[in-house]
């Protein structure tokens, strides 16, 4: 089992998860984070006071897949994600050592 | 046959004076007395009121939009506990101490706690009850030290900012008040012009709050940390309030509700749209982006402008007015204080202190009749412009010298400054105990 992590642009969180849905991933997990790649920040101006502003809003989709899946889910994230431009995010995956639905106490690959 | 006929035919065939008697007829021919005026009555009770609408919610929402979230709920309160103070201190002697005979320079103390006032009394040769008169004073007496309030944020103790306003209202507001616009006043018989307290108000106010910010010191992190203002739509939705109460501030100056009025009127609202649009142009040019910030400091920076100038120049003469101190204000707040580092955290120098300035010394200008003004008697430019740039200096040394002193003395009883820890921590928690955004 492996954990999918991926730091998209917020607005593409819709078609992430359409996408997703479509190939039969039915539960995930997203946080709102900042922080910065290759895209740096930005710099706001408040009545001449500058500020360098280098962490950016993006989100962060967590979904755990069996590691058959793996590759599959990745490339559908990926091509949902993209726009092309700096900035469309990056997308890791992390070993899962085990799991547990705690409702039913169904365990592993029968949790996901 | 109507009253407007009677009048108009009356005008055409034996001038005013003839009004003057068959309206009045025989009562009024030996009484000279005042009489009160309804009218100017009712609009002198909607101006004080608009003035406390400029304290609260206004200035304590511009303000609080402008700090971080963890420092908002300090800024209301120091907005709403200072000017509540001040409103007390007024009437046990302020008023007194302001607006009744002494010296030049300061009142007497005839009328602490309101002595010999009644509701029938009226204010100095005008037409309304001395109680409107009082409390339309106590709403500036009020707003000035508020506004000091924005060079101290985010770092000075409570306790602190009580202490200071009382001392600085006695010290140094009253006896400027008393000699800007007492009949014995040393700057009202020089001939200095200051219609609704360019100097009083503002220049005083911004004075106050540069001394402050340079003797309480900078903010933790100034110019290394992210300190951008937390709510741009308070500090909006304060801005725009500012500018609907300062009708009570200019026109309400008049005390009448006549020509002199109506004059501020206009002056209030195209002086304040020049500088909105001046502030928007030049930042544009100079940093690429128009922002909303930059145009709502433009309108108070017209505001303040047009304050001393406000029954006293025609229109045209505003609107110059107005995009000059906003442009020159631009300057301060974005260049200068960058450069000297300073840290007058909201601006009150550089927008209050410096507009008021340009304003003070542009009444004097613009005040001719040739440029548009109502034109004083034995006008001449230079020597009136003379007499502003007085009347300037005298403000920023007494308040100066007299905010300095203050700051020290306040210091030595219960020291300006939070510790680092409360500073870090915010003051809503560490000062107040409570939290603006709970979520």
């Amino acid at each position: 089992m492996k954990i999918v992590m991926a730091i998209i642009k917020p607005f593409k969180l819709d078609d992430v998860r359409d996408a997703l849905t479509g190939v039969g991933v039915h539960g995930m997990t997203v946080t709102e984070v900042k922080g910065y790649g290759r895209q740096k920040g930005h710099t706001e101006i408040y009545r001449g006071a500058e500020y360098a502003v280098s962490f950016l809003p993006k989100i962060k989709i967590e979904v755990a897949v069996a590691s058959s899946q793996v590759d599959m889910i990745v490339e559908t994230i990926a091509a949902a994600a993209k726009t092309g431009q700096i900035g469309d995010g990056k997308i890791f995956v992390l070993g899962l050592d085990n799991a547990l639905r705690i409702r039913t106490g169904e365990t592993d690959a029968a949790a996901l | 046959m109507t009253l407007k006929t009677l009048l108009r035919s009356a005008k055409g065939g034996f001038g005013g004076l003839a009004v003057t008697a068959l309206l009045a007829g025989p009562a009024f021919a030996q009484a000279p007395a005042p009489a009160l005026s309804e009218g100017n009555t009712a609009w002198m009770i909607m101006s004080t009121v608009l003035v406390l609408l400029m304290i609260v919610p206004g200035l304590a929402l511009f303000y609080g939009g402008l700090v971080r979230s963890k420092n908002m709920l300090s800024v209301l309160t120091q907005v709403l506990a200072v000017a509540s103070l001040t409103m007390i201190v007024w009437i046990v002697y302020g008023y007194s101490l302001a607006f009744t005979a002494g010296n030049a320079f300061i009142g007497g103390f005839s009328k602490m706690f309101l002595a010999g006032v009644t509701h029938e009394t009226v204010n100095d040769g005008g037409s309304i009850p001395e109680y409107v008169f009082l409390a339309f004073q106590m709403t500036f007496a009020a707003i000035t030290p508020a506004l000091i309030i924005g060079g101290l944020v985010e770092r000075t103790k409570f306790s602190a900012i009580l202490l200071f306003m009382l001392l600085w209202v006695t010290f140094v507001y009253y006896p400027l008040a008393h000699m800007v616009w007492h009949a014995d006043g040393y700057l009202m018989k020089l001939g200095a012009l200051d219609f609704a307290g360019g100097t009083v108000v503002h220049i005083n106010a911004g004075i106050a709050a540069l001394v402050g910010a340079i003797m309480v010191g900078k903010r933790i992190g100034y110019g290394k940390d992210l300190m951008s203002p937390h709510s741009m739509t308070l500090t909006f939705v304060g801005g725009a309030l500012l500018w609907i109460g300062w009708f009570g501030f200019n026109a309400g100056s008049a005390l009448t509700a006549g020509p002199v009025a109506a004059l501020a009127l206009v002056n209030t609202l195209v002086a304040t749209a020049a500088a909105a649009l001046g502030w928007l142009a030049v930042e544009w040019a100079a940093k690429g982006k128009p922002s909303m910030l930059g145009t709502v400091s433009g309108v108070i920076a017209g505001l303040v402008a047009i304050t001393p100038a406000a029954g006293l120049v025609g229109p045209i003469g505003a609107i110059l007015l107005g995009a000059i101190g906003s442009v020159v204000a631009y300057f301060f707040c974005t260049t200068v204080k960058n450069a000297l580092g300073y840290d007058d955290s909201l601006d009150v120098f550089g927008i209050h202190g410096v507009a008021g300035i340009v304003g003070s010394i542009g009444t004097g200008i613009f005040v001719a009749p040739a440029l548009g003004g109502v034109g004083v008697e034995d006008y001449g430019m230079l020597a009136q412009v003379w007499k502003q740039l007085v009347a300037v200096v005298v403000a920023i040394l007494w308040c100066g010298i007299g905010s300095a002193i203050l700051f020290k003395i306040v210091d030595l009883i219960v020291g300006l400054r939070v510790t680092a820890e409360r500073e870090r921590e915010g003051l809503d928690l560490s000062e107040h105990g409570e939290r603006a955004y709970n979520m």
